[in-house]
């Protein structure tokens, strides 16, 4: 093997010789447009895919924003921008403390929760008065009727908005489907193979609870049990649980039936225009995602004019609150954005009835999650990993496994026989 | 003989404070976040609930067993026919067995994946063809594939390596003796490739039973193996105790496993080859 | 027979290159598809040199294995040098057989071990910015750390004491002998470490998954992370990159080498 070290250490000089100039220019450039000074970085966490990025030509929105603090305040800040897949991993990451962030963008039950346990600080609105301005009086302020999760925006700031809903390829469900329009078509046999479930718990339990009609908040155990051996009949049928691998599932056909967000229905759609979506006439989730500064942050008045530039719609800087509507689809809860000519316009082009399906929605059944005891959270944990841990051994593996291990067996035995009598001899 | 001096005394000193530091010293947190309680009192409720796992674990020995001796079926015989190339011929072989390899197992799950998936390109082939769509993402099979496909060439290598060093003239005399063709490969062949083999299962078997990206990815979330399970429990603080009580049981399973394969290899002939862990194939 | 033989090299290799090269070739696709391919386009190969956060993981991925596997190097030599003038075979079997363990183990027990000592440290300390480059070097160093010694031990097992103590004789201090006289003999073992803890570094993603944190983020977690999402083509077009090159510096060096071995062998004709 010899050999292979030596070669081993060849390719690795050669890697590096080929790929330390690339780097170190690109390295040249990023500092030669830094420039001197000091640079504070703003470290945000926001759900995947939830920003305008940049990307084919949309604005980049955590770009303006460096640009317009720097002329703004004379001051170089650097986006850290990552992404988390769900509320408990954000939870996860604020609780055990072991990173620290400027901005974070939970949901609504999670910010109850974060605020509950004094993990959030209270906001300056004096850097944010972009807030009272723009933002709705039904999402922000002390009449709204969707702040529950932080009674007069206290914490809290909303971002976006949106309600779950059934995405369903019309290549697979036909047109007349009876379980259409109603949560049914999630555990609909007819479809086994081909649906896609929720694979965080929250939602996964709320799909099951709304087609029950029970309450996706309840404080009784049974409620919760319920739900879960609905999830169990479910999982047989089910091709997978998913976050947003969905995208490519449902864009390429992969699966034919999944419950998500409406917003990223529409990106979906863009992509793959056989694809359809109902809200479900049982009911279903309305879910709030506000910006939140953690009580760890580092630079909070920073944070705070992050916060207030994403609310802005100044055309100077790419307007990003309109920017950010546009790029994620989801409902954006400021009326500078919902008034906006060119967003209404830009809806159209996406779907006909894109913009009716994002705010037209007051028929529509809705409830929001809310923060459950501690001790309802330990359950719905162990439920989850109840459903999780729920796989069945087949019968073929057993003896394709037995068969293994009996061929090994008489293998082992085999040898042992014939050392033996090689030792006799 | 000399006494050794103090810098020879304490050359290792670093190293060993190192390793108690960052191997003993994990491994205990590992026993006591799997004896404790979320308050820290001492539990053996984090064990008792492990049996809430048993199909979990079940079907992660069965899927790494059944990937492991389908490496070892498909391998051996693939290690032996390169063997018997030209050498040329043995050198590009060679390279196209380290490539996977070298190439990060997330892209190569990933791609085979987008390959297979009901939207993917296999059965955009198969409809084409007018045959019926086949569903392998999200299936046992698909698993299984996934692990057959990763591990393949960890299984290779080291048979490879083992049969290129085999003394040609072993089997020269193996035919001059009047034995066959069969008969040289299983008396003389085989047992000469033993130590090769066994790093090779041992280089399958372990990210096979602890993996949970190519179960994430083929298993479509939908099948959870004992690495899932894992790392689903660290994500979340209150779980940790459990998580790591099954880390536990999974560390023992397969140092116990190790340290049988290490005897089979002892039985046989002694050669040069490592005897197990993920540098086998690879140390000189 | 050989024929029978050659087909069935012939068969496995396409089935083991097959998802690899379907991967390459729809990298130059023009539409986000993996079904169809409707046209030449270097688009994503143009996204994928725009997008800051995949050359900023690659070059995160290559500053990690560098100081790790020189760390572990350092380390590990001085710990195989020590070890193998131990006079205790009890000690130098258990200190041997405790740094192979992050071997032996499954990474993702290796990795939740360390997480759970970063866990209970950062607690202590009350820090809330504990992970980042420097649990990850930690464990880096520590995975490496088994590979060292595995390629620097039987150096020194190779090694003739008389030299070093023929070194000490002529006036030489214990440490100078060991630098001057040892640590040629030894070189190559180093070397090789170096090259493997080199190597496991930047593949890792396992025991990185759990000890790191958004703020360093290596090519392996990028790449994770791009795949629990919306994949981008771009993506296609690193794997590609990434494959294209491993082949092309494999066949250059081997092929490389034996030119060489033949013009030399051609002289001396």
């Amino acid at each position: 093997m010899k050999r292979s070290i030596i070669i081993r250490a060849l390719a690795l000089s050669l890697t590096i010789l080929c790929v330390l100039p690339a780097l170190l220019l690109g390295l040249s450039g990023c500092s030669a447009e830094g420039g001197n000074g000091d640079t504070l970085t703003l470290y945000v966490y926001n759900w995947g895919e939830y920003i305008s990025d940049g990307s084919e030509g949309c604005l980049d929105s955590n770009a303006a924003f460096e640009e317009w603090y720097y002329d703004t305040y004379g001051v170089k800040v650097k986006v850290n921008y990552s992404t988390f897949s769900s509320n408990e991993s954000l939870y996860a990451k604020l609780s055990s403390g072991s990173v620290s962030y400027d901005v974070v963008v939970p949901s609504d039950y999670m910010i109850e929760r974060l605020i509950a346990e004094d993990l959030l600080a209270p906001l300056n609105y004096d850097n944010i008065p972009l807030a009272k301005e723009n933002l709705l009086p039904t999402f922000f302020g002390e009449t709204s009727e969707h702040s529950d999760y932080d009674p007069g925006n206290v914490y809290s700031v909303p971002y976006m908005y949106g309600m779950i809903g059934i995405i369903y390829n019309t290549t697979m469900v036909a047109e007349d489907d009876p379980s259409l329009g109603s949560w049914k078509l999630m555990w609909d046999e007819n479809h086994a193979g081909n649906i896609l479930q929720f694979n965080n718990s929250r939602d996964a339990f709320g799909t099951a609870q709304y087609y029950l009609q029970l309450d996706v908040n309840s404080n009784s155990e049974d409620d919760w049990r319920t739900a879960l051996d609905m999830l169990k009949k479910q999982k047989p049928i089910l091709q997978g649980y998913v976050m947003d691998e969905i995208y490519n599932k449902m864009e390429n056909g992969s699966a034919g039936i999944a419950a998500y967000y409406a917003g990223d229905y529409l990106a979906m759609y863009e992509n793959n225009p056989d694809l359809e979506f109902f809200y479900p006439e049982e009911g279903t989730n309305l879910y709030v995602d506000a910006m939140c500064i953690p009580k760890a942050a580092k630079h909070k008045e920073v944070a705070e004019r992050y916060i207030n530039f994403m609310l802005s719609v100044d055309p100077a800087y790419g307007a990003p609150a309109i920017a950010n509507a546009e790029y994620t689809y989801y409902a954006s809860p400021n009326r500078m954005v919902v008034e906006s000519e060119e967003y209404i316009e830009y809806m159209g082009e996406i779907k006909e009835d894109a913009y009716e399906k994002m705010y037209d929605t007051d028929a529509v059944k809705t409830s929001s999650y809310k923060n459950l005891s501690g001790e309802k959270l330990i359950l719905i944990n162990e439920l989850w990993e109840e459903l999780k841990s729920d796989v069945t051994v087949s019968a073929g593996i057993y003896v394709i496994c037995g068969v293994i291990i009996g061929t090994l067996a008489i293998l082992a035995i085999y040898f042992a026989v014939r050392k033996k009598k090689r030792s006799i001899d | 003989m000399r006494k050794n001096s103090l810098f020879q005394k304490i050359a290792a000193a670093p190293h060993i404070l190192w390793a108690v530091m960052f191997i003993v010293a994990p491994m205990i947190f590992v026993l006591y976040f799997a004896f404790t309680d979320a308050e820290g009192n001492f539990s053996f409720s984090n064990i008792a609930s492990l049996s809430q796992y048993g199909n979990v674990f079940i079907l992660s020995i069965a899927f790494a067993l059944i990937a492991t001796v389908v490496c070892l079926i498909i391998g051996y015989p693939l290690a032996y026919f390169m063997s018997r190339q030209s050498p040329r011929a043995q050198k590009i072989l060679m390279v196209l067995v380290m490539l996977p390899m070298w190439c990060n197992l997330l892209i190569r799950t990933y791609a085979l994946m987008a390959l297979l998936d009901n939207g993917g390109l296999l059965n955009a082939l198969l409809e084409k063809l007018g045959l019926h769509k086949l569903s392998i993402v999200g299936t046992n099979f698909g698993v299984i594939l996934g692990m057959i496909y990763d591990f393949l060439p960890y299984m290779v290598l080291p048979i490879f390596t083992a049969m290129t060093k085999l003394d040609k003239r072993y089997i020269e005399a193996s035919h001059d003796l009047g034995c066959n063709a069969f008969q040289t490969m299983t008396r003389v062949i085989m047992p000469l490739t033993v130590s090769g083999v066994i790093s090779g299962i041992t280089m399958v078997f372990v990210p096979s039973i602890s993996t949970f990206y190519i179960s994430q990815k083929l298993g479509a979330g939908k099948i959870d193996l004992v690495g899932d399970t894992i790392e689903r429990l660290f994500q979340n603080p209150s779980t940790y105790n459990v998580g790591a009580a099954i880390s536990l049981v999974m560390m023992v399973l397969i140092l116990i496993s190790i340290r049988i394969m290490n005897h089979f290899s002892d039985d046989e002939r002694e050669t040069s080859a490592p005897k197990s862990g993920k540098g086998g194939g690879i140390v000189p | 027979m050989k024929f029978l033989s050659k087909c069935y090299i012939g068969l496995i290799f396409l089935l083991l290159y097959t998802p690899i090269i379907v991967l390459i070739v729809f990298s130059f696709n023009e539409s986000g598809s993996l079904a169809e391919f409707s046209g030449f386009s270097l688009m994503w190969y143009e996204e994928l040199f725009n997008d800051e956060e995949a050359l900023s993981s690659l070059m995160n991925s290559l500053i990690l294995a560098i100081s790790s596997s020189v760390i572990a190097t350092v380390i590990g030599t001085f710990g195989a040098l020590g070890l193998h003038r131990m006079k205790s075979k009890y000690v130098k079997g258990a200190v041997n057989a405790v740094t192979n363990i992050p071997m032996m183990n499954p990474d993702i027990v290796t990795g939740v071990s360390m997480m759970l000592l970063f866990v209970a440290v950062a607690a202590i300390i009350k820090s809330q910015s504990f992970f980042g480059f420097g649990t990850l070097l930690i464990a880096h160093v520590t995975f490496n750390l088994p590979y060292v010694l595995l390629s620097v031990m039987p150096r020194f097992k190779g090694l003739d004491k008389s030299l070093s103590e023929a070194a000490q004789d002529l006036g030489c201090t214990p440490a100078r002998a060991f630098f001057m006289v040892e640590l040629p003999e030894i070189i190559p073992g180093i070397i090789s470490g170096l090259m493997l803890g080199f190597t496991m570094s930047l593949d890792d993603f396992v025991i990185s998954h759990f000890v790191s944190s958004p703020d360093f983020q290596t090519l392996p977690l990028y790449v994770y992370n791009q795949t629990a999402h919306n994949v981008k083509f771009s993506m296609y077009a690193l794997s590609a990159l990434i494959v294209v090159i491993i082949l092309i510096i494999l066949l250059v060096v081997n092929f490389a080498g034996s030119v060489g071995q033949r013009k030399a062998s051609k002289k001396r004709g």
